[in-house]
């Protein structure tokens, strides 16, 4: 190749005390490429882009920009460098305008005075180039909808002339159509010579709009190749350094009695009359793309949700119930959102794991710290939960450990019906696996799973049953068998009727 | 129970650690002053049976401020609840009633054990009923406890100052609430009971708020709510009864407060008294290790906190520093011990 590459990373490690988050990454994306950075959660990549970014220096390895030495001293040196991040939690200032968040940092100005009407111009101008030209710049930033303040996030980019845009997980809250445009808006960019970093572990996605891919595996570049050249199995082979159908478990399963029974259960605005009977014994999943009502579903049951129609059914318990209520029935759920909603950050793994029923724990119901913590030692060495021992943080464990004590507070209080929002999410391979093995004990020990999922091989793998969300309605559940991953995708987007 | 992992010595677990470190701070304060202050008039046993005293109020108010904060809250009104407290038990005392003779006589000559005894009711009553207020606005209406207590704040006080008609309030007779504050151990007559009667009642105070804290399924709630809100929803904690309770414990030890209040100033029914003492009842709780994002704190820390305040009060006075040298002094020790808090979670996570 005649082209020096516009960002060249060249042996990267870097290290977080014991853990080596990064072992050696190799990393080269030419002028107008779209790369594609593959991996499954905790390959490294939130590493990598803290590097690229200038938010943590590496411990080794030297990195290029067009051929000069690349080393950014901070988020603001690399931005100037001309390297622009695109997160999956947005950092965007609400509060304030559209074009003042694209100008943050960088507003014209006379003097001391702000010059509001270059800065208008400039902003529409960045506004045009991502798509938005029918916005505002004055329009406050929380009145957007998602898909468009990630926009803005890019226009901030582009209004800064960078040449390497990273992008991660991007499409994780965007509508098929908004994904749709997005893709257009990259190719757009590309045109426009600027290079792309793609962060995703959807295929399909880097299929569409990645020229190049390379794979990150435990911190380490394992491979790269041509897009277009490579067969999926290769990519997924390389991602996750072993079969796929090792991952997924499966013990006999004995569907018993129906314990969990949804009749034309409508919420506020989603779901609309959902019915769904979920058996002691089976994991049922539903699929469909975020939004689609799949979380006010499994919200509504459990009393998190208001429900305006429609017949909850649990075991012999009739009716909508509180959160508390859901508990004494022996129902639990797991929220999809781990950091605001599902575990207490600040809290041990005692106080997270038993907070559901404290019950038991002392006499006269008083909780004692001690039981507490032995309540909590069976479940830390059989899921197993790696930590320094109950009396840890939430704060310092794994997204994966994280996750796993989530998911023990229900097997602490005992519920028969487990409701699962997402339970991989962001988290380690290493801790799907075991928490994949977990549902299957679960399932074949009787107890009852309704698991939401966005990644369909997952879905196909874990559940027995399949229903599909689309646009706030349930679809029929079928035997998983019946399912591919093509049917359960055209479902999703509402094409199949 | 099982021994295998828990070989650790009670005493090297992080929580007491943490309070050790608090416990020493206060040691090199009271050190510090006992070696400056002239002729070692800081480590006499009246001074120090004074800061046991003096520091009363503030610790026991904190004992409720510590769950509200816990709690991730903030309780404004304390300063006021506790006027209102002090206002009602001086206007119980100061009631007239119509004897067997058809004349009004003054309640504490006619029943005189049965007076201070309502008045004490009635005081504590009323900061409690204050306190569930606050909790019911910040629930029931879903407003910030810093907007709600704000507000209450000067409502509270405009009742105090309503009830005792804009005056200090004299009891005709004198009965043991006057006493509680009084000193014992350097008093001529030592009473069998040693300590302040004020003091015994932190002491109970202390006790029951760290087991319920501890020990009790609303203890770990409170801890739950003030660490993620989100989450105690989820897993089935009444959220919203859960914060009535803490801001109507405020009031009650607010109540409690003051009791001591009205008998540290002379048993006088002033409306206008404890102005700011939320302020000194926040900083113990914050400088005893609880965090404003809720989820942490402890009594013990709250304690210690009212103690290192009132010494550097009391220091300061003795010390001959000038009022405005010794209020920028325990600014400066809240805004320390806050950063100090900041730089050790930062290593530690």
């Amino acid at each position: 190749m005649s082209n020096s590459p516009r960002l060249e990373m060249r042996g990267v490690r870097r290290s977080f005390g014991a853990t080596k988050a990064l072992r050696g990454v190799e990393l080269s994306v030419a002028p107008g490429e779209v790369m594609a950075l593959v991996g499954e959660n905790g390959a490294g990549k939130s590493t990598l882009m803290k590097i690229l970014s200038g938010a943590i220096p590496p411990d080794e390895g030297r990195m290029f920009l067009d051929g000069a030495a690349y080393v950014p001293g901070n988020p603001l040196h690399a931005r100037k460098s001309g390297v622009a991040m695109i997160y999956q939690e947005l950092a965007l200032a609400p509060h304030l305008s559209v074009m003042e968040n694209i100008l943050l940092g960088i507003e014209p100005s006379r003097g001391p005075l702000m010059n509001w009407p270059e800065m208008k111009r400039r902003a529409a101008a960045a506004l045009a180039e991502v798509g938005l030209a029918d916005i505002a710049p004055e329009t406050q930033v929380r009145r957007l909808a998602i898909a468009q303040q990630q926009l803005v996030e890019i226009a901030r980019a582009v209004a800064l002339d960078c040449r390497v845009l990273v992008l991660d997980e991007p499409t994780s809250s965007l509508t098929a159509k908004d994904i749709e445009k997005l893709f257009a808006l990259i190719r757009r960019l590309k045109a426009k010579n600027i290079s792309i970093v793609y962060i995703s572990h959807f295929l399909e996605e880097v299929r569409a709009v990645c020229d190049r891919f390379t794979v990150l595996r435990d911190g380490e570049t394992v491979g790269s190749g041509v897009t277009s050249e490579t067969p999926n199995e290769r990519i997924i082979a390389l991602m996750v350094g072993r079969n796929v159908d090792e991952l997924y478990p499966r013990s006999a399963r004995i569907p018993s009695e129906v314990i969990l029974e949804v009749n034309n259960l409508s919420g506020i605005t989603k779901p609309k009359a959902a019915s769904l009977q979920l058996r002691r014994g089976e994991v049922l999943g539903i699929s469909g793309l975020v939004g689609a009502g799949r979380t006010e579903l499994m919200r509504a049951i459990f009393g998190l949700n208001r429900v305006t129609n429609g017949e909850i059914r649990i075991g012999t318990f009739d009716g909508v119930a509180s959160p508390a209520k859901r508990w004494a029935q022996r129902v639990g759920l797991v929220s999809e959102d781990r950091k605001t909603e599902g575990l207490a950050l600040g809290l041990s793994i005692a106080d997270n794991m038993t907070l559901s029923r404290l019950d038991g724990l002392g006499p006269m119901r008083l909780v004692l710290p001690s039981r507490q913590r032995a309540a909590c030692k069976p479940w830390i060495e059989k899921i197993p939960i790696k930590c320094q021992g109950p009396e840890q943080r939430i704060s310092g464990l794994s997204g994966g450990n994280q996750q796993k004590v989530a998911i023990a507070r229900l097997l602490h209080a005992d519920v028969d019906v487990l409701l699962l929002d997402e339970p991989t999410r962001g988290i380690d391979v290493g801790s799907k696996a075991q928490i994949y093995q977990l549902i299957d004990e679960l399932a074949a020990r009787g107890k009852a799973v309704l698991m939401i999922s966005s990644y369909i091989p997952e879905l196909l793998g874990t559940c027995d049953r399949i229903a599909v969300m689309s646009r706030g309605k349930l679809g029929e559940a079928r035997e998983r068998l019946k399912w591919d991953e093509k049917q359960l995708l055209a479902a999703a987007i509402g094409q199949e009727e | 129970m099982s021994d295998k992992t828990e070989n650790k010595s009670p005493l090297l677990n992080p929580k007491w650690m943490n309070l050790l470190g608090r416990f020493l701070a206060l040691v090199i304060v009271f050190a510090f002053f006992a070696m400056l202050v002239p002729e070692g008039k800081f480590h006499t046993l009246r001074n120090l049976e004074n800061i046991l005293r003096q520091s009363c109020v503030y610790a026991t108010a904190g004992l409720g401020m510590t769950m509200v904060i816990i709690g991730a809250g903030i309780d404004l009104s304390a300063g006021s609840l506790i006027a209102l407290s002090v206002v009602v038990v001086a206007t119980t005392l100061n009631l007239n009633i119509t004897g067997a003779d058809g004349q009004p006589h003054p309640f504490t000559e006619l029943h005189p054990a049965l007076a201070p005894v309502v008045a004490v009711m009635a005081g504590t009553f009323a900061a409690t009923l204050a306190g569930l207020c606050n909790g019911i606005m910040i629930v029931g209406l879903r407003l910030m406890p810093f907007i709600v207590t704000l507000g209450t704040m000067g409502m509270i006080r405009g009742l105090a100052k309503g009830i005792g008609h804009e005056r200090d309030i004299y009891p005709p007779n004198e009965t043991w609430i006057n006493n509680i504050m009084d000193p014992t151990i350097s008093s001529l007559h030592r009473p069998w009971y040693f300590l302040p009667i004020g003091v015994w009642i932190l002491i109970g105070g202390v006790i029951v708020s760290s087991f319920v804290l501890r020990y009790t399924r609303l203890g770990r709630h409170i801890f739950a709510v003030g660490s993620n809100e989100e989450t105690a929803r989820l897993c089935g904690v009444s959220v919203g009864r859960t914060k009535l309770f803490i801001y109507t414990a405020c009031g009650f030890f607010c109540g409690v407060a003051g009791l001591m209040q009205f008998s540290y100033i002379g048993g006088i029914g002033q409306p206008t008294t404890a102005v700011m003492y939320e302020l000194f009842v926040i900083a113990a709780v914050i400088i005893g290790g609880a965090s404003f994002t809720g989820g942490e704190g402890s009594i013990l820390g709250t304690i210690i906190g009212a103690l290192t305040i009132t010494i550097l009060y009391t220091g300061g006075q003795q010390m001959g520093w000038p009022k405005w040298v010794q209020e920028m002094v325990i600014g400066g020790i809240i805004i320390a011990a806050v950063a100090l808090d900041r730089w050790r979670h930062r290593k530690t996570v």
